[in-house]
């Protein structure tokens, strides 16, 4: 049967997210999938809600996830993973970076940015919800810029995508003296994911 | 070799395995990656961005009257710029094949309107394809080189944003040249469309569509997938992945050419179904052209005309009584705040909206990243139509309203958008006498499409180091007489000039200049800002300037800046009235 995974990835402009999804889908085709890798460039960037659709498997053909059909939201935001939840089946995981931005609508409208969104996911998805202080843990590997690497290990081993492909694809995606401190911070992301 | 490629990419690869030799644009989202990637076959290919989308066409013309393999490409709103020559050229048709990419944008995600420029190909009279994937748009590229040269015409490939910006897995080839045509040769009843020659090619138009008509009914990309008979769907384009998947087991008329139809074709699909389906995104452009042969079928009776379509849509248009029940939302989404995108921090343009906005001033403005400044906190902008527009807006509100009118407003226009159409508008305001203030955003860079150069930067597409356009003095050889420069992080500059400038019954040009915050960090030491909380009184007059890196602290007490991302530009600590605001 023709089974194909949804992965969801979202967060802020310039956070980093269509690079963790460029990363991923490179692994995913070196794995031998079939894979569509769908997102909106533009307006987007400038600090806005940013969202990357992968879809992989035998053979893709709609490069958009459906509503309640992702089998793992990464967010890179903790707000985002709240806007984006709707996508999430019954069953997935999301894998959510410990990190808050504000935006500055919050100043000049009615709604406020909530006051603890973690609790809020955590009460919603239970177990499902892994919450990662990524930022937290690249700071202790020596460079914050990692932080997006520990947040590929832990989704790339839920996904059971081989160590080869992703090890290979982050090679192939940073600089080449990063190299090595990618490759640790990608451990550590693993060994969260249990 | 396999590769994933977004079409964008796919289409620039196209061209380059297919012996490209010349490739034209002017940028536009999601057009804009198909030139920035064509970069890297420079050895083979001459790239360039032309001030605007009709110059791009015209050069792609001459290139192609020299012989070479030649790609436009633009957005779909491009087009329009470029219809006039369009429309012509496919009367005189070409000598090097010649490949027209309209990248539309169905659901708006970065434009200002969907038209789906499908039409243009019924309109001009030319070939239209319409790829799936990534894969179909490198190979579409070849065949409508091939179409092209082989038919006398300008082929449209149309892609939109689903396939601009979405990766698949694609298969490489090596380059093949295609060198046969180059060179030109004077052919004036060709190549000179004066009425006598016009009138001539005309009728040899109309038989080269009877000919194409010919060929849509028998190339391979236009294919039956034969499968249950209980429905069929015609489709094109990414609607044909969205049918796929919501209905494994329709059969499906995929047409990878869509103008002309093959009438013939879908005759006899229609009778080989029990119910026909055209499932399009945006316009009926298939339907209307099958109903008006007669073919019973259903479209957008059911299939929504706005916005873009996606397996869901497709799903409950064609078998509403399966509905699904809809999952339940855990989060309430109205609960969260907005995040619409903003003005990068340290953004020129900033300051520009601030003082706009404490003038009060009525602002006709255009597009670009300073469109931006419609937003709250900033709320500075009245009117956006098309690119160059906000100057002509300006002198039609100064013929309406007089005057006073006029001393309340301003026309804003960034340094790519003035080049690309502004300056007919400003001639218009000196030549009508008018008393208008344009004020341009010069910041030395395309940016909102994420920075291309332009005629002002100084640097070609290619690499290399070029002239700039000067402004101020393009200004003045208009005949304005009052061009003011002023820096665009000195708050009283801005706001002294543009009052005085609009109080002027004359033209005047205020350019405002500093360049893209993000060509800049590159080249500059950034120092830094942060609040002195002992001097902070929560006021809140900081906030009002829109910045990322200008927040409040955690318990809401004090405003903070957030040290990586300030770029120390300076304009919330001269707008903040107790001087909390100091240097890290
Ligand atoms: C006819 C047309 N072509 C292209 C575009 C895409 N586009 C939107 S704004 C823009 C130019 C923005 O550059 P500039 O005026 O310098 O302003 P900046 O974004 O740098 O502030 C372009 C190319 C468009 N909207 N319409």
């Amino acid at each position: 049967m023709n089974e194909v995974k949804n992965i969801l990835l979202v967060g802020v402009g310039g956070q980093g997210v269509l690079t963790a999804s460029e990363i991923l889908s490179e692994a995913l085709m070196l794995e031998g999938f079939d894979v569509k890798k769908a997102e909106v460039h533009g307006m987007s960037q400038r600090g806005g809600s940013v969202n990357s659709h992968l879809r992989y498997g035998q053979k893709v053909y709609s490069p958009l996830i459906e509503e309640g059909k992702a089998d793992i939201i990464f967010s890179f935001e903790l707000v985002e993973a709240m806007r984006f939840s709707k996508y999430l089946k019954e069953g997935g995981f999301i894998v959510c970076s410990n990190e808050k931005i504000v935006p500055n609508s919050v100043y000049f409208g009615t709604v406020k940015y909530p006051k603890d969104p973690a609790a809020v996911l955590k009460e919603a998805f239970g177990k499902s919800f892994y919450l990662i202080d990524a930022v937290k843990i690249a700071e202790e590997l020596g460079n914050i810029r990692f932080a997006n690497v520990v947040l590929l290990g832990t989704v790339s081993h839920l996904m059971k995508i081989s160590d080869k492909s992703m090890k290979d694809a982050i090679g192939n995606m940073v600089p080449e003296k990063t190299v090595e401190g990618n490759l640790k911070a990608f451990q550590r992301g693993k060994e969260l994911a249990g | 070799m396999k590769k994933l490629l977004s079409g964008n990419e796919a289409v620039a690869r196209g061209f380059y395995e297919n012996g490209g030799r010349v490739a034209v644009a002017y940028p536009g989202t999601p057009s804009t990656e198909i030139l920035e990637n064509m970069v890297q076959y420079k050895e083979k290919i001459n790239s360039q961005w032309s001030p605007n989308e009709k110059v791009a066409l015209e050069v792609g013309i001459g290139s192609s009257f020299g012989g070479a393999r030649t790609l436009v490409a633009m957005k779909h709103v491009g087009v329009n710029v470029a219809a006039d020559p369009l429309l012509t050229v496919t009367y005189s048709g070409i000598k090097g094949g010649f490949v027209l990419v309209s990248a539309d944008d169905p659901g708006m995600h970065s434009s200002q309107n969907e038209q789906d420029n499908r039409y243009y190909a019924k309109f001009a009279k030319m070939p239209l394809l319409e790829p799936s994937d990534s894969g179909e748009a490198k190979d579409f590229v070849g065949l409508a080189l091939e179409i092209s040269e082989k038919y006398d015409t300008p082929v449209l490939l149309r892609t939109t944003t689903r396939i601009s910006h979405t990766k698949t897995v694609v298969e490489l080839k090596e380059r093949e040249e295609h060198d046969g045509l180059l060179g030109f040769e004077k052919n004036p009843s060709k190549y000179v469309m004066v009425p006598a020659n016009a009138r001539k090619r005309h009728p040899t138009v109309e038989e080269r569509s009877i000919k194409l008509t010919e060929l849509a009914e028998t190339i391979d990309v236009n294919r039956v997938e034969m499968n249950k008979k209980e429905i069929g769907v015609i489709t094109s384009g990414i609607a044909y992945q969205y049918v796929k998947e919501a209905f494994p087991e329709a059969s499906v008329l995929k047409l990878g050419m869509s103008f002309p139809l093959p009438i013939n074709k879908i005759r006899a699909f229609a009778e080989a179904v029990e119910t026909l389906y055209v499932v399009e995104e945006l316009e009926p452009f298939i339907e209307e052209m099958i109903k008006a042969e007669g073919i019973p079928v259903i479209g957008k009776e059911v299939i929504p005309r706005c916005g873009e379509l996606n397996v869901e849509i497709v799903r409950r248009a064609l078998s509403p009584e399966k509905e699904e029940p809809l999952t339940t939302e855990k989060v309430d989404e109205k609960s969260l705040p907005s995040r619409p995108p903003v003005l990068c921090p340290g953004c020129p343009h900033r300051g520009v909206f601030y003082t706009l906005n404490k003038l009060k001033a009525v602002v006709t403005g255009d597009i670009g990243c300073y469109t931006l400044g419609v937003q709250p906190p900033l709320s500075a902008m009245d009117s956006t139509i098309a690119m160059g527009a906000s100057i002509g807006v300006n002198i039609g509100l100064e013929k309406a309203l007089g005057i006073d009118f006029s001393r309340q407003s301003v026309a804003v226009i960034g340094d790519s958008t003035f080049m690309h159409s502004g300056v007919t508008g400003l001639m218009d305001a000196v030549y009508n006498k008018g008393s208008n203030t344009i004020l341009i955003l010069d910041n030395r860079i395309t940016a909102m499409t994420g920075r291309q150069e332009n005629p002002g930067t100084g640097y070609t597409l290619m690499g290399e180091e070029t002239r700039e356009v000067d402004l101020e003095a393009l200004a003045r050889a208009i005949g304005v007489e009052h061009v003011r420069k002023v820096d665009s992080y000195d708050l009283k500059a801005l706001k002294d000039v543009i009052r005085e400038e609009m109080d002027r019954p004359e033209v005047s040009v205020v350019i405002t200049y500093n360049p893209c915050m993000l060509i800049r960090r590159k080249k500059f030491d950034i120092k830094k800002y942060r609040v002195n909380e002992d001097k902070c009184i929560n006021c809140g007059i900081c906030l009002k300037v829109g910045c990322p890196a200008v927040v409040k602290n955690e318990d809401e007490t004090k405003s903070h800046i957030v040290e990586s991302l300030c770029t120390g530009c300076s304009v919330c600590a001269q707008v903040c009235p107790k001087d909390a605001i100091e240097l890290v």
